[in-house]
């Protein structure tokens, strides 16, 4: 405990010289940031006692002692983005290096009717009357203390505005890029994202590391979805081995708007994902999709809180893991149903396939309701492979890893199929072939 | 092609099969017949790979070489084929994927060129013919809602596509109407040729009306009681298993 409260006190002295240097970046951000930091100085790390991160040990990160990423951007390459980043040339992208925009990798283009995507940085250093209504207001640092931390040490990431009406056809495409190689350094990239009414957009955020060394990644992205506008968002977590990876998506709904959240993650070594959503309007309606592969003695920790706040707003939570080795994995889906929020559809699904007998799965739905019309179901499923469907396969003249890459092909893809932009799905099909035993040859029967 | 000799299977204990012979000629249709829990069923599954038996005594000789020895995917590659008694629905697999890849195993195992999508989906087409059945079928998650008709000609379907040396039926005819019946077996005779074996194995005399079988065999608690031609079937028809029990054993008690 001793060696937990010496690095949280870490973190606050160094505030003192983030505080200074950020100074410039408006007066607004500063009160929060202060608060933001004394809120975490209170609540310190979690730990495995706080409800909350049950599951989830955070012990690695708080005792490991990370050197704040700096902004060196140009030692990375574009090729060596190729293959992994899915650098689609007519995407709008920002790419960052260690939490910092990288200029040279980033490819804006022509944005439609005003919509802005800029470096978070830059609008805070230029105009950060864009950032005051929204910013750090959606994602709560009170009982977050990851949350807590980013928003005290945020600098730079994505500003995303879609103004009134406008619909935005090509996917905008965040990559974050780590490239630890020595050293343990932390970055804490902020995304804003603004749907206002009547507008449409994708949003596509990808992680991941170069380097082989351990860093962590502490974002967190608020996505403010205006009146009947529709933001599909994805979260693809691509992170290096060694890597950490927490990280919130912090989504608030207003009347009949639409949103959905697909949590994609592969890589990282402890990875935890919170997705929240405020259904703050009536007729408002989330899907929240996630798949995980997990192998090795990596741990992924998705962790759901969808909050009805008002009548008539449906809720689709649909989560699908695959663990093989001493890979472990934690799903917590939680309901909230306030009073008023008669004419609720909520409905939750996780299932789980586990390929290893050593492999663990801690799954958790929680409902809280408070109003008396509504329509809650969930569903947990924690499984192997079916041996009659394996014996039925085989004795077709599949081999033993064929028959079982085609089952967990089969189970995987569902999730994969619910992926809009065709590269991407093309790209995380690809993804899970590598990942597959005897992938490869699955693929080239296709 | 097939020799079992005093083939001896268990299952969690429990003895099944309690010493089968018998012997399978390449263009031979031979039918087990069998009460309920005579083993006919264990018998398909030792002989397709199932490993919830276990085979305590004998011996499986196919085209010369230790069958028990053999992975169930060995054994298909090699040419057995098992059309299952209850056809297993997985979910998220595509039909035609999965046959293809199946038909792509067996033909790389003879040395024959893999077929591509296209190929593969002309190959398929006249197959399908053959037992009645929709096209629209191959784009559906194998057996996955199909009706218990429409399994059935589904394995008999994966039979024709793979063209097995020993083709093994698990009661294919249980549960079918006449007309699927009918279809199924068109299929088998159709299937029916020089140099391949069927094993039909049933409950029921009805599907014979339809094929014509070389041999017929009867098999009671786990043991081949007594072997004839098609005329045997009709026997049965008549007596039951109780009757061709009992002559049965008379002839044994004269014969000892």
């Amino acid at each position: 405990m001793l060696q937990v409260a010496q690095k949280t006190d870490d973190y606050l002295s160094r505030f003192a010289q983030v505080e200074a240097r950020l100074a410039g970046d408006g007066a607004a951000l500063l009160p929060i940031r202060k608060k933001a930091i004394e809120r975490f100085a209170q609540l310190g790390f979690p730990t495995t006692r706080d409800e909350d991160w049950r599951f989830t040990n955070v012990a690695p990160i708080a005792r490991t002692a990370f050197e704040a990423a700096t902004g060196d951007g140009e030692a990375v390459e574009a090729q060596q983005l190729a293959t992994s980043a899915l650098l689609q040339a007519d995407w709008p992208r920002l790419v960052f290096v260690n939490g910092y925009v990288a200029p040279q990798l980033s490819s804006v283009g022509e944005l439609p009717g005003g919509v802005r995507l800029e470096s978070l940085a830059a609008v805070a250093h230029a105009d950060p009357e864009a950032l005051q209504q929204h910013l750090a207001r959606h994602a709560d640092y009170q009982d977050h203390p990851f949350t807590a931390l980013n928003t005290a040490f945020m600098e730079d990431g994505a500003y995303v505005h879609i103004p009134k009406g406008v619909y935005l056809k090509q996917p905008i495409h965040l990559v974050f890029v780590s490239t630890a190689d020595a050293g343990s350094v932390i970055s804490h990239p902020r995304n804003l994202i603004v749907a206002e009414t009547g507008s449409q957009a994708t949003i596509i955020e990808s992680y991941l590391g170069l380097g082989d060394g351990v860093y962590f990644t502490n974002a967190v992205t608020e996505i403010v979805v205006g009146e009947n506008a529709v933001i599909d968002h994805y979260k693809v977590g691509r992170e290096a081995e060694q890597a950490y990876h927490v990280g919130t998506t912090q989504i608030y709904q207003d009347r009949s708007s639409n949103a959905s959240s697909h949590a994609i993650t592969i890589g990282g070594a402890l990875v935890r994902n919170d997705i929240n959503t405020v259904l703050d309007g009536e007729g408002a309606q989330c899907t929240l999709n996630g798949l995980y592969l997990v192998s090795g003695r990596q741990h992924v920790d998705n962790h759901l809180r969808v909050e009805h706040a008002k009548p008539h707003c449906d809720s689709r939570e649909f989560f699908k893991g695959v663990l093989d080795g001493h890979g472990k994995a934690v799903f917590t889906g939680r309901i909230i149903v306030r009073k008023d929020a008669q004419k609720t559809d909520a409905k939750q699904t996780n299932m789980n396939l586990l390929l290893s007998d050593h492999a663990q799965v801690d799954t958790k739905p929680q409902l809280e309701i408070f109003a008396d019309d509504v329509k809650c179901t969930h569903g947990a499923t924690i499984g192997q492979i079916d041996e009659n469907a394996m014996f039925y396969l085989r004795s077709r003249g599949l081999s033993e890893p064929a028959a079982r890459g085609l089952m967990v092909y089969a189970f995987a893809s569902e999730a994969i199929d619910r992926i809009q932009p065709q590269p991407l799905r093309a790209q995380l099909r690809q993804t899970l072939f590598d990942w597959l035993p005897e992938g490869h040859r699955l693929q080239d029967a296709r | 092609m097939l020799e079992i000799r005093n083939l001896h299977a268990s299952v969690e204990g429990h003895e099944i099969l309690k010493g089968v012979d018998l012997t399978v000629n390449a263009g031979e249709l031979h039918s087990i017949m069998g009460p309920n829990g005579s083993g006919k069923s264990t018998l398909a599954q030792v002989l397709a790979g199932r490993d919830t038996y276990e085979v305590t005594q004998g011996e499986v000789l196919y085209e010369g070489r230790n069958l028990l020895e053999m992975a169930p995917d060995e054994r298909a590659r090699a040419g057995v084929f098992m059309a299952f008694q209850y056809p297993v629905e997985i979910p998220g697999v595509n039909t035609a994927y999965f046959l293809r890849a199946a038909l792509n195993a067996i033909r790389k195992h003879r040395g024959l060129e893999e077929l591509d999508a296209a190929d593969f989906l002309d190959w398929v087409k006249d197959k399908m013919k053959l037992v009645d059945m929709d096209e629209a079928l191959l784009n559906r998650s194998i057996n996955e809602g199909f009706s218990g008709g429409e399994k059935k000609r589904g394995e008999i379907l994966q039979m024709a596509v793979l063209e097995p040396k020993l083709a093994i039926m698990d009661e294919t005819d249980s549960g079918l109407d006449i007309d699927a019946l009918k279809i199924v077996a068109k299929g088998v005779n159709t299937l029916r040729s020089a140099d391949r074996a069927i094993i039909v194995i049933t409950h029921y005399q009805r599907i014979l009306d339809y094929i014509v079988p070389d041999f017929v065999h009867v098999l009671v608690d786990g043991q081949i009681v007594r072997s004839g031609g098609k005329e045997l079937a009709i026997e049965l028809e008549e007596k039951g298993y109780a009757g061709v029990e009992q002559k049965n054993a008379a002839t044994e008690s004269i014969a000892s």
